[in-house]
């Protein structure tokens, strides 16, 4: 009977298209620009669903959620139920519904895509998220704020009562470190505070959430989505200690010493990349992870309500073709520069972006200047007045299967610009490895990792950017999983 | 039983500058002379890098001692004891190098008095034989004489207006130390110079026709203190630095002071902006 009514309608129903504020009016502002899909939308996109029977889309997630089971619940209006069939496999469905890149991934893989549009299978995962979140805080406007919700929705339990079922249930477990409270690490906690250990996640800055709080801006992911999963994480008995710097504040033997069976490692990639060009520190050139941290933690945005200032000027110039130099120039747009550029050495085709941001940047009027390379910043009086570009063209393809950028002889040009902000990548941040030296590094200064995230220092697992180099919030997640699982063998055997 | 970041005791020290004694055992513990913390007063509030005056293991008390001159700093220094600070995060940087060097001349200016204390300490703890220079405006913006003085072998004070000590500069008064022991063959091993970024450029101009090894402590605008944003990179023998992982200590002949000065000043009209808001604010309530 089920299956009766799971079946794909016979019309061919296009793919639900997600509302958004208008370019124009939302460049002037912070708020989420995605407005997420309605009831009704939802439902109509979970009915283009083909319920394969062998789905692909599983395959394609880097944690393994069982789509297919999460859109049937919605197809059935069981929302909570599709939530939790999602937290299953993960803990932070709000940040993996906006942030993820599904084209990639479980939409790639989708059945439907090979003659069709996929399923929005990264829409509706928001979907559920919202609709609990939406649920909760209409509920919370009559009980009081320590109450939560679980995950089928209907009982309403304190935080308390979470925190006592879970230690009188598992008591007797040892103590884990978690080290960096960004995607991996949060994942790595809450997976590990699930089996019942006692877990602390050291926290550098004085906010959890990692790049989710300091990289991603709040228009394309509300920091109070980012806090509600989060506190998810506290409430399953998560202690969060923030500003500690492991590697100043404790080094990871003291940890050790201090009765830790086992550390994580997730530091992700802090280290901001430059291009080591003439003029690069001249007054005006930001990092991509300064100018965002600017913006998204400390809320320079709202200077001076909030006391963090970022410069403001009518031309910004940003170099890079990734999410993050995306993310960069659409704030630029925001803070009211009037001409936002994007400097790239490659074409549109080979941009690391997402898609759906490119063209989310494109319509908010982000000029793109491909196959243009920086080769030397000019100022004036010790700031920026121009940046000298050498055009580019694409040779054989390199090591990673894009066509290899050549600069063309003689091409050599000026762009005006006030503000230059510097997004090619990041890499791994040397603080905590300086002082653990029995931690094997890489030539990158990546930490070296097996499969299941085991270092060469027996205890010490490590997962996410600060292994992989800079990649996505999923992938991250996916680690801390994984590691958490070896990290539970590790320390019920003994056996490294 | 304290709290955490707890403001156990706040002197007036000098004009404009405040010193408190924050209750922070772990930082108290691990802090090494050299080293800063990064401070959140409030909720709205940026990351204030400050370097670390004094520590106590024993009670568990780190101080910091501040100019005020931002809206910031003013905030700060209206905080009392019995309050505390947000956020504390530290010990950051690499601690000075400490060693048995020989003669030592250790010249602090202005604000910049309170973290020689610590390295005068540590160096003296070492056997070296510590020249204390102080430099100050006027008599009443000096601070820790009389702590500096107790590790010192020899201490002088400078003004620029002659209210105390030798009148002028410390670079003027430098140079005539280091040509009077040019003549006596008093051989300096090495200088330290912490004060305002012009003092430091004057110092090491000097140090470097001596040819003596000079050490400055860097003060540029920082966001999170742990190498993530490169917000502080300065110039170091043309190569960029992050001073607050690589630093904040640096061989001052190799630094670029003309590029640590003009980034120094990036945000002058936002400080501006910011400190007008909140002295009118401040007004307004002295009002009422």
């Amino acid at each position: 009977m089920q299956n009766e009514h799971l079946k794909p309608k016979k019309e061919k129903i296009p793919r639900t298209k997600i509302s958004e504020q208008p370019a124009k009016e939302r460049i002037k502002n912070f708020n989420e620009v995605e407005l997420g899909y309605t009831e009704e939308e939802a439902l109509r996109e979970s009915m283009r669903c083909l319920m394969c029977k062998k789905p692909k889309c599983t395959e394609g997630c880097p944690v393994g959620i069982d789509i297919k089971s999460f859109i049937a619940f919605i197809k059935e209006k069981q929302f909570e139920k599709a939530l939790e069939k999602i937290r299953e496999k993960n803990a932070l469905p709000g940040i993996c519904g906006r942030v993820c890149p599904q084209e990639d991934q479980c939409e790639k893989t989708c059945i439907l895509g090979l003659k069709d549009e996929p399923v929005a299978i990264g829409k509706l995962e928001r979907f559920a998220a919202d609709y609990e979140k939406n649920k909760k805080s209409s509920k919370n406007q009559v009980n009081a704020k320590n109450e939560f919700i679980d995950c089928d929705g209907n009982n309403i339990i304190s935080k308390e009562k979470i925190n006592k079922d879970i230690n009188t249930s598992l008591n007797n477990k040892a103590k884990v470190a978690v080290i960096g409270a960004g995607p991996a690490g949060l994942t790595c906690s809450g997976e590990l505070a699930k089996m019942g250990y006692d877990v602390t996640l050291f926290e550098a800055l004085h906010s959890a959430g990692g790049v989710l709080v300091y990289g991603i801006p709040e228009f394309r992911l509300p920091k109070e989505i980012v806090n509600q999963e989060i506190e998810y994480v506290k409430s399953l008995g998560v202690e969060i200690k923030l500003n500690t710097i492991i590697g100043k504040t404790f080094t990871i033997d003291e940890l050790f010493e201090n009765g830790y069976k086992s550390v994580f490692i997730s530091t992700g990639a802090g280290l901001p990349y430059f291009l080591g060009i003439p003029g690069e520190n001249l007054n005006g050139v930001y990092s991509a992870n300064e100018y965002l941290t600017r913006v998204n933690l400390m809320k320079a945005y709202l200077f001076p309500e909030w006391d963090t200032p970022i410069k403001k000027a009518d031309i910004v110039s940003v170099i890079g073709g990734g999410n993050v130099a995306l993310d960069s120039a659409r704030t630029a747009l925001r803070l009211g520069a009037k001409k936002v550029y994007i400097i790239y050495r490659r074409s549109e085709a080979e941009m690391p972006g997402r898609i759906e941001e490119i063209k989310h940047a494109k319509e908010e009027g982000v000029k793109m200047v491909f196959l243009t390379n920086p080769v030397e910043i000019i100022g004036e009086n010790g700031w920026v007045k121009k940046i000298k570009c050498i055009k580019m063209q694409l040779g054989e393809p390199d090591e990673t299967g894009r066509r290899r950028p050549i600069p063309v002889i003689n091409s050599e040009h000026e762009i005006d610009t006030d503000i230059i902000v510097i997004a090619i990548g990041q890499g791994p941040n040397p603080v905590l490895t300086q002082t653990s030296p029995d931690i094997k590094l890489n030539k990158k200064g990546n930490i070296i990792a097996d499969s299941v995230g085991k270092t060469s220092k027996k205890g010490v697992f490590a997962g996410g950017d600060i292994v992989t180099g800079a990649a996505t919030v999923i992938l991250a997640m996916g680690a801390g999983k994984v590691a958490a699982k070896a990290i539970d063998e590790y320390i019920k055997t003994g056996v490294w | 039983m304290y709290a955490q970041n707890q403001i156990l005791n706040k002197r007036d020290l000098a004009k404009d500058i405040v010193s408190f004694d924050i209750f922070s055992p772990v930082i108290a513990q691990k802090a090494k002379a050299g080293q800063f913390v990064v401070i959140r007063i409030d909720n709205k509030g940026e990351r204030i890098p400050l370097t670390i005056a004094d520590s106590d293991k024993e009670k568990g008390v780190i101080n910091l001692t501040i100019l005020k001159r931002g809206k910031s700093t003013n905030l700060l220094s209206q905080l009392n004891t019995g309050q505390s600070i947000m956020d504390i995060v530290g010990p950051l940087g690499r601690p000075s190098e400490i060693e048995n060097f020989g003669n030592v001349i250790v010249i602090g200016g202005g604000v910049g008095i309170a973290p020689t204390y610590p390295i005068i300490k540590a160096l003296k703890l070492k056997d070296n034989y510590v020249i204390s220079i102080l430099g100050a405006k006027s008599k009443d913006g000096l601070i820790f004489e009389n702590e500096i003085k107790a590790y010192s072998d020899e201490f002088y004070i400078c003004s620029d207006d002659g209210t105390c000590g030798f009148k002028g500069f410390v670079s003027e008064f430098l140079i005539k130390y280091l040509n009077d022991s040019k003549t006596k063959n008093f051989k300096i091993n090495r200088v330290i110079a912490i004060g305002p970024a012009l003092m430091m450029k004057t110092v090491c101009e000097i140090t470097k026709n001596y040819e003596i090894k000079t050490i400055v402590s860097l003060n540029p605008i920082m966001v999170d203190g742990t190498g993530m944003c490169g917000s502080c990179r300065v110039e170091v023998g043309g190569n960029t630095k992050f001073a607050c992982v690589d630093g904040p200590e640096f061989d001052g002949h190799l630094v670029d002071f003309n590029l640590l000065i003009s980034r120094l000043n990036i945000y002058c009209q936002e400080e501006n902006i910011a400190l007008k808001k909140f002295m009118e604010n401040h007004k307004c309530k002295m009002n009422i």
